[in-house]
């Protein structure tokens, strides 16, 4: 569903392709991006683009090519950024996503078990109960906003859980992930300045060299994010290089947040604009894992991840220069139509359904997809449990970014049985 | 037909003759064995298809650079992980036992 206002956006079937900006925010804003991409897979597929606010960059659209690309780490670099922006090199703070091998290895694996499956297990009754909380508390025929009450109230709960963050000052774990995340040059100028962004980041490592201290060395039992850097060797001393801690714990806080809440949100528009997906489901909660990879594919809540170019090399009979980034659109390959049938289709039940590109590929595959995917599906399960209806009232109100692909607001009413 | 004798993380054992061709992951999909999840479909690009090999009649190709990047994240990797999407089943490959992890990740 289209927001009302669309701008006076290019037309992306007519305009020469060189004319078109493949990165424009607005187009993920007023959800009208599916054309453009679907002509750069058909036409140009490792496309060039010379000019945009990010610079230059290399479109990949195809599900194939992305996962090509990702295999290659050693030509196709993670460093110096993930994202279409670089950013500045004196302030660049060192996460694993945005390192190569060996290093990136080291460091995830510190933190991976976290987010084992043997370890969610013991997660689940706890998220199963507070996710049944915040449905309780939802108002009955009134409109209240999805976003606000359930998904951004649900994986605020599930960070500050993961990092046994202080309870009562846990909003503050998603208000940084928004401000991080908020870089005016993936939003059409509409996010943070530069300086802006710096001072939300010197208080999240303040606030979190604080907890590393306080934590350091004790015998608490616990699973947190920050006590399982403590206790790997490898990790041990990262408070002491404040630009690899804040730059993983950007990772996790942004990691963990944003892209589950959008998909949380996600689930109730598909649902909404595919009513007989959602009365099969009502009827067959057994379809729910299944529909959660299927929400995934369909929000794809990161829309690219990018790499850089290390060496003068050619794909696809295409020249690429070292240093250049190569963006790999997501959203486009979880919409290609020769690896997914009737990929613009929301079906809860299709087949191989978990393969899709929203998690990446390679060694940096997402590394909290099996807590993502549990979240959701607990989300549904109880949703489904209490409320004969879920309904849409207004259109969604999205963001106008093009990496976070989500939700700023969700109008709805439900309905309990 | 080689036959593979899959033993879940629980013990419980299904034994499956083996279509020459196939991946011994997508045997795992074929008989509905549960504990291989193969997201990625048998690009070795996911992880989620690892398994241990604990009897193997004939001799295995060896781990590539791919399917080691892979491994190496892996928590609970031993000397004998494999992913299975990188193991073809051919005539001459013999019998197999093999046990599935406790979790795919």
């Amino acid at each position: 569903m289209n927001n009302p206002a669309e701008p006076m956006l290019a037309d992306p079937l007519t305009t020469p392709l060189e004319d078109l900006d493949v990165s424009d925010p607005k187009r993920f804003e007023h959800d009208c991006w599916q054309p453009l991409f679907k002509r750069l897979r058909e036409e140009s597929p490792v496309h060039f683009q010379a000019e945009s606010p990010a610079g230059p960059f290399w479109s990949i659209t195809r599900f194939d090519d992305i996962v090509e690309i990702e295999k290659n780490t050693e030509i196709f670099s993670s460093e110096p950024s993930i994202a279409i922006v670089d950013p500045p090199p004196e302030r660049r703070s060192r996460m694993f996503i945005a390192m190569d091998q060996p290093e990136h290895d080291v460091q995830r694996r510190a933190v991976q078990p976290v987010v084992a499956p043997k370890n969610l297990q013991e997660f689940e009754a706890l998220i199963r109960k507070r996710t049944g909380a915040a449905l309780d508390a939802l108002p009955e025929g009134e409109t209240f906003d999805w976003v606000e009450l359930v998904s951004r109230n649900l994986t605020t709960q599930m960070l500050a859980t993961l990092f046994d963050f202080p309870w009562d000052i846990r909003h503050k774990l998603s208000d940084w992930s928004d401000a991080v995340t908020s870089d005016e040059r993936m939003t059409a100028g509409q996010g943070l300045k530069q300086e802006d962004r710096l001072e939300i980041i010197m208080e999240i490592l303040e606030v979190f060299t604080g907890l590393w201290h306080e934590r350091v060395g004790d015998e608490v039992e616990s699973f947190d994010l920050i006590r399982l850097l403590q206790r790997d060797e490898n990790t041990a001393n990262m408070v002491d290089d404040p630009m690899n801690y804040i730059g993983n714990l950007i990772l996790l806080i942004v990691g963990g947040n944003d892209t589950t809440r959008n998909s949380m949100s996600g689930g109730v528009l598909f649902l909404n604009d595919f009513p007989e997906e959602f009365a099969r489901v009502k009827a067959d909660r057994s379809l729910i894992p299944s529909m959660v990879s299927e929400i995934i594919r369909f929000q794809t809540p990161l829309s690219h991840m990018r790499r850089t170019v290390t060496r003068d090399t050619e794909f696809r009979g295409q020249h690429m220069k070292a240093g250049d980034k190569v963006i790999l659109w997501y959203c486009s390959a979880n919409r290609d139509e020769s690896v997914i049938p009737e990929p613009e289709t929301f079906q809860i039940d299709r087949s191989g359904v978990r393969n899709h590109a929203a998690f990446g590929f390679g060694i940096h595959r997402c590394m909290g997809n099996r807590l993502a995917e549990m979240q959701l599906r607990i989300v549904w399960e109880e949703a489904l449990k209490r409320f004969s209806d879920i309904r849409m009232v207004e259109p969604p109100t999205r963001l106008c970014h093009n990496f976070v692909r989500g939700f700023s607001r969700l109008p709805v009413q439900v309905t309990r049985y | 037909m080689p036959v593979i004798k899959f033993i879940e993380f629980d013990g419980t054992e299904h034994e499956v003759d083996a279509d020459a061709g196939m991946s011994i992951m997508e045997v795992a999909m074929k008989y509905d064995v549960p504990g291989i999840d193969a997201d990625c479909g048998g690009g070795a690009v996911c992880g989620t298809c690892h398994c241990f090999i604990e009897e193997s009649a004939g001799p295995l190709p060896a781990v590539d650079p791919q399917e080691e990047s892979m491994l190496g994240l892996r928590p609970d990797r031993e000397e004998n992980s494999r992913l299975s999407c990188q193991l073809q089943v051919s005539d001459s490959m013999g019998d197999m036992t093999i046990k599935l992890p406790e979790f795919q990740m």
